[in-house]
């Protein structure tokens, strides 16, 4: 086989398998059984390919050769006797059909993915697998569960999609808030899984989240909070490089020298940070993607407004608390001068912030702008919880 | 329910705890990392391991004794200790496993603890 054929296969498959599977699953109803359609598609593209050359419409060709996988096993099971259907049956390789444009269903697959009567652990997985294509070991290395165990959530969520014969349809208006919630939550999940696990396939995932956060904007343009997660993500993604120094040491973002931070994507964040702002629906990711942007003004001013930080932590934590705001409050306020009032935050927090390494990262730092003693201790927990071997180092080195 | 969670070094790992430049740094992480897991409530018991110099295997071949020092060339990664926690899921053992400083300088196997024969003596 050909290298040439092969990337043409890569390709067609990175760009266009969600949307082959999502049309397919909506038409058939049945995820696993359109996945599986798609996957003998492809192996019949490596097949046939290198022979015939790589056909015009190669997505259509696939679709349709998925197509007949699927009449062929609906005919076998006789779940059809409709002559409307296996008329459709063709049995010949397709020949090079004609370009057409996939009608785009992955939106509605991703919203199947994030449905509440799916469990919400599985939610990004499932959506990585079903719109990505990612293989159930991969995902699993990045969610840091046994591929057996996540092939077997995503074999059952896929089942449950089959038999509560969820629509694959786009959820009324009066519920797209909720449901679309779910579905930005998952791709911010897959985002920061992949950017504080090392190596690939996590690292590749961080990529596939942005993407998947592009595609969530673009198919829902009138929807603020996809553009407020998509400008949050871009900000993080802005910074990524200047998070280690030249010798691989972890550098945290008030060290960072902001000259290293990427322009063109901080001008994508804030456009669509402003998309959003124009839609005037507010929601936690925007709220988040503009305390990202507050930090990126140090690039233009050379400081950081920690009050107005503070500020629109105050704001997260009141309408949308959860630990991590409520951590990222406390840093805040003693950055701006109120280190007794952010130890107060802190020792107010649930007990399961004891198992949350950025909490004692926070509650060290915090300590040490109080002049407060205990801090040695916060930053030994701080070790002990985190799972980023170069942000053990970083702490390591400051035990002293 | 009960994990074993088996910690492998690489050889290099292992050599920082001798290196007087290193040791501070992996000593500081390992004592930090296990005294996380006592302050979370999940350990039932554990140990690390002296070197793998200090290593002997006792084998019965045919009958025949046979008793060789350690440390033995046929592996790239040493045992460097071990613990059994008691976690509410296989996942939560997982968050553990991948926690430990051997993780990425290593492997960290999590095996699930053989629960006692239903027949045994109360």
């Amino acid at each position: 086989m050909s290298d040439g054929v092969s990337a043409a296969a890569e390709r067609v498959a990175r760009e266009s398998y969600g949307r082959l599977v999502a049309r397919l699953a909506w038409q058939w109803r049945d995820l696993a059984a359109a996945e599986d359609a798609l996957a003998d598609a492809f192996a019949a593209a490596l097949r046939h390919w290198p022979e015939q050359g790589v056909p015009d419409a190669p997505e259509a060709w696939l679709a349709a050769a998925a197509q007949r996988r699927l009449l062929h096993h609906a005919r076998h099971v006789r779940l059809t006797q409709d002559p409307r259907v296996t008329a459709l049956l063709d049995e010949a390789e397709p020949e090079a059909p004609e370009r057409q444009a996939v009608p785009d269903a992955r939106l509605q697959l991703m919203f199947v993915c994030a449905h509440p009567a799916i469990e919400a652990n599985v939610h990004a997985p499932l959506m990585l697998q079903a719109v990505l294509g990612l293989n159930a070991k991969v995902i699993a290395s990045a969610f840091l569960v046994s591929p057996a165990a996540m092939a077997q959530r995503l074999v059952r969520a896929k089942a449950r999609i089959r038999e509560a014969a969820l629509r694959f349809e786009a959820p009324e208006a009066r519920e797209l808030p909720a449901r679309l919630a779910a579905v930005l939550e998952a791709i911010y999940a897959a985002y920061t899984l992949g950017r504080h696990a090392l190596d690939s396939p996590a690292d590749d995932l961080r990529e596939e989240a942005l993407f998947l956060a592009r595609l969530a904007a673009q198919l829902l343009p009138t929807q603020a909070e996809a553009w407020g997660l998509l400008a949050l993500l871009l900000h993080a993604e802005s910074r990524r490089a200047a998070q280690f120094d030249a010798v691989g040491r972890f550098v945290p973002l008030p060290a960072q020298d902001p000259a290293g931070w990427r322009d063109d994507l901080i001008h994508e964040a804030e456009a669509a940070l402003w998309t959003a702002a124009k839609l005037r629906q507010p929601g936690p990711f925007q709220i988040e993607a503009a305390i990202q942007s507050a930090h990126a003004q140090r690039r233009a001013t050379g400081q950081t407004p920690w009050r107005a930080i503070a500020q629109l932590y105050g704001v997260l934590v009141e309408h949308h608390a959860n630990l991590g705001a409520r951590v990222g409050q406390a840093v805040a306020l003693a950055e701006s001068g109120e280190p007794a009032a952010a130890l107060a935050l802190l020792d107010a927090l649930p007990l399961e912030a004891a198992g949350y390494a950025p909490y004692w990262v926070a509650r060290a730092h915090v300590l040490g702008l109080a002049g407060a003693p205990g801090r040695q201790a916060a930053v030994q927990r701080a070790i002990g919880l985190t799972d980023d071997p170069r942000l053990r180092d970083f702490l390591v080195a400051q035990l002293g | 329910m009960q994990y074993m969670l088996i910690f492998n070094e690489t050889t290099a790992e292992t050599g920082r705890r001798d290196d007087p430049a290193a040791a501070p740094a992996y000593w500081g992480a390992w004592n930090a990392y296990v005294g996380a897991m006592y302050e979370s409530g999940i350990v039932v018991s554990g140990n690390g391991l002296q070197s793998p110099r200090t290593a002997i295997r006792v084998r019965v071949e045919g009958g025949k004794r046979q008793v060789q020092d350690g440390p033995f060339a046929d592996t790239h990664e040493h045992l460097g200790g071990y613990f059994i926690v008691e976690t509410v899921s296989l996942d939560d053992a997982l968050e553990w496993a991948a926690r430990a400083p051997c993780a990425s300088a290593g492997s960290v196997e999590v095996r699930p603890v053989l629960p006692p024969p239903t027949n045994a003596p109360a």
